[in-house]
């Protein structure tokens, strides 16, 4: 949908080279791209108008750096401005000294407030806490069952009663004493913030429990009224944090700009995925990037380095140059690969990729062949995967069969195996001779 | 009380947001220059019409000040009612339903828009007109959907159509159709599992519901609604081109837009994709899922 803003701005400022200093015509240009790029991602419209006056400040009259050209150094400044913006670094949860600790979630509808309990409870428990999920959600439908379903598959005890909201939050803290949970976390119902009668009783429920932590659960998909919103629920209640949700979807999460300078309280996780594990500390340079969509490359790294065991891949590197490199390493490396998520998604980590539709299309396509390979490659033989050359018409006919894929299919992976097994005897044979510009070998599925 | 006044009491923050806006900003202006221009742009986009459809009606309103050559800015006002009503269009756009039933609706959206309460509301809109109305609980992943769905279904006074948690939604609308043919009930509302737009195997799975759907019912599913939430902001585009790629959408359902200021997105959405509002959520009560008129909305908002 959206062109990244750093190639709107190398567009303005094309036509400035060779310039020493940015002007202020120049600065205004790409002011207003840094404007639309920051609406379109739903920044609340007053925080961009003082932002960008912030900028304007900065940006005016500096010289343009040998090394750098003037766009990325624009994007430079707006993107350590936003960072500063929305807190610096990574905010932990306050947790009382004295258990136990009480954690209140509050949100709009659907922001995921029950979802969100759920994944809090699966990061306390890594960090060796017992915590006991309370529903006070007495109103949606099923709201307390959804609650009591997720609490059983995590294995955290769920607390509820056929008591008022207070009520059951009280309830919740003394049962937590009588049997020992260190963390109460207390899922509350969904409310506008203009329902004066469901605040109040939030109100209340803080006043009974006083919870070390207040989170409001957000969306990141809202749009300008996220400052509304947050500025209601703070007034109310003096916010601690904020958790944003559905993170995984292909929103700029403006929103979180918004709502961490209305409130000033810092955002302290993020919610990236459906399952139950997929709750994330928050950083704030990394969002900044998203919202100016410039990729996540750290995240990715630390995908990488999650999934990948190192000494597996330095043993790995040792193999794919040596000569009997087969496919059978190949199919370990197809699988560290896809473990590291979705293709699309690692992709869309990666600068410019982000919301490129056409590159993205290309790679949904790629992600099938990946599934394709592997299929394949599951329906040889051992003999078969260690030494390709004895794949024979027959065997190759066998091979599709059981893979429900075509002998074509089959050849292909055959010969871009042989390919890229040619071009890595090059090039090992070529490092040592130091020549530069040799592209490394694209495996059959990238 | 009239069914505008409803409309307009519900709406009071958005039209605070639109056309408060614009009377804010022209009230006390004497001319019509470019600051002024520069401040309707910009409360537009605060209303979450989005940048692109807010400089296409601000390009707009500029030309036909030209033309008629107005100098005064509180003739602005008018001029807004009608470009934002030639975006989203003066007629409403009222549901599909065959002459042999059942009509089969398919509710999608990204996750907590608020399908289930929808077809909740929807299931009590349909009885009420007197039609047969079946449920297909097709959201087997959220935990306790289903019994959410059956809550509504009690109230409304319908069936459900169930299987397990976990189970594949295809084959409960399989089952649901099968029953619906049986029974002959007239209307099939099909509740599928929110699911974020950028996820292809998710989207997939919403593709192989709607081939079941066609292959068991002949021109079904008949409507394909996506249920947007009123707070979402310019993702709600994304969000309206994906699912409209995968499932083929034929209407939105804006909901709960009595606690937002904005619903601007009716405007992005409509002026990128030309897919209409049909119904908005307007409160919690049951009755408040109401059809979605354009004339009647602008009249709430700017009159």
């Amino acid at each position: 949908m959206f062109s990244s803003l750093g190639e709107k701005l190398q567009e303005t400022f094309k036509r400035l080279k060779g310039k020493g200093k940015l002007t202020e015509q120049d600065v205004d240009a790409a002011l207003r791209e840094v404007r639309v790029a920051l609406l379109e991602a739903d920044v609340n419209f007053k925080v961009v108008k003082d932002f960008v006056k912030r900028i304007r400040e900065r940006a005016v009259g500096q010289e343009v750096l040998a090394n750098l050209n003037p766009a990325h150094q624009v994007v430079k400044i707006v993107r350590d401005e936003l960072t500063a913006l929305m807190g610096g670094e990574n905010a932990r949860l306050n947790i009382a000294p004295k258990p136990p600790a009480v954690i209140m979630l509050v949100g709009l509808q659907g922001s995921g407030k029950t979802t969100t309990a759920a994944k809090l409870c699966v990061l306390l428990k890594k960090q060796g806490r017992r915590p006991l999920l309370v529903a006070a959600d007495v109103y949606r439908p099923a709201a307390i069952r959804q609650l009591e379903v997720l609490g059983g598959q995590i294995q955290v005890p769920v607390y509820s009663s056929d008591k008022s909201p207070v009520g059951i939050a009280t309830g919740a803290f003394e049962e937590a004493v009588r049997k020992g949970n260190d963390t109460v976390v207390i899922d509350t119902a969904g409310r506008l913030h203009i329902n004066e009668e469901l605040m109040k009783e939030l109100d209340l429920i803080k006043k009974s429990v006083k919870p070390h932590e207040i989170l409001l659960v957000a969306d990141a998909m809202t749009g300008q009224d996220a400052v509304t919103v947050a500025e209601t629920f703070h007034k109310r209640l003096e916010l601690d944090g904020v958790v944003l949700t559905k993170l995984d979807g292909d929103t700029r999460g403006g929103a979180a700009l918004s709502i961490r300078e209305v409130t000033g309280c810092p955002i302290k996780f993020a919610g990236v995925g459906e399952k139950l594990d997929m709750l994330e500390p928050f950083h704030p340079d990394r969002m900044a990037d998203r919202i100016l969509g410039m990729g996540d490359v750290l995240t990715l790294i630390e995908k990488a380095q999650d999934t990948f065991d190192i000494q597996q891949a330095s043993e790995m590197q040792k193999r794919i140059k040596s000569a009997d490199f087969n496919l059978e390493d190949f199919l370990v490396q197809l699988r560290q690969f896809k473990k590291m998520g979705p293709l699309e998604q690692v992709l869309g980590m990666l600068p410019g990729f982000g919301n490129m539709k056409k590159v993205r299309d290309q790679f949904q396509l790629d992600e099938r062949d990946l599934v394709l390979t592997e299929a394949i490659i599951n329906s040889m033989t051992a003999e078969e995967r260690r030494r390709p050359d004895v794949i024979d018409g027959s065997r190759r006919r066998r091979i599709a069969h059981g893979s429900g894929t075509t002998v074509q299919d089959v050849n292909r992976l055959l010969k871009q195996f042989g390919q890229t097994k040619k071009l890595i005897r090059q090039f090992t044979s070529m490092e040592k001779g130091v020549k530069k510009g040799v592209k490394m070998g694209r495996f059959p599925f990238m | 009380m009239g069914f505008v006044n409803k409309l307009r009491s519900s709406l009071t923050k958005v039209r605070r947001s639109l056309a408060g806006a614009v009377e804010n900003v022209v009230s006390g202006r004497r001319e019509i220059d470019e600051s002024l221009y520069e401040e309707l742009e910009d409360a537009l986009i605060l209303a979450d019409v989005g940048v692109a459809a807010a400089q296409e009606i601000m390009s707009r309103v500029r030309k036909r000040v030209k033309e008629l050559r107005l100098k005064d800015p509180m003739q602005l006002k008018p001029l807004f009612k009608e470009e934002i009503l030639r975006i989203i269009g003066v007629e409403a756009a009222p549901l599909f339903l065959p002459k042999e039933p059942p009509a089969v609706i398919l509710m999608v959206g990204v996750n907590g828009t608020g399908k289930t309460t929808s077809i909740g509301k929807l299931a009590c809109y349909f009885r009420e007109q007197g039609k047969k109305v079946l449920l297909a609980a097709a959201d087997t992943f959220r935990a306790a959907a289903i019994d959410q769905l059956e809550v509504w279904a009690k109230r409304a006074g319908v069936d459900v159509i169930k299987q397990r948690e976990g189970s594949d939604p295809a084959a409960v609308v399989y089952d649901a159709l099968q029953a619906a043919k049986a029974r002959r009930v007239d209307v099939v509302l099909v509740d599928t599992a929110g699911r974020l737009h950028t996820k292809t195997n998710l989207m997939e799975e919403l593709k192989k519901i709607r081939r079941v759907a066609e292959r068991e019912v002949p021109g079904a599913p008949h409507e394909v609604l996506l249920v947007v939430d009123a707070t979402t902001g310019q993702n709600a585009v994304n969000q309206a081109k994906l699912f409209s790629e995968a499932a083929g959408v034929t209407g939105i359902v804006l909901t709960k837009l009595d606690g937002t200021a904005k619903g601007g997105v009716v405007v992005a959405v409509k002026n990128a994709f030309e897919i209409p509002v049909k119904f908005v959520g307007i409160g919690e009560g049951v009755e408040d899922l109401i059809p979605f008129h354009p004339g009647e909305f602008a009249a709430a908002i700017f009159d």
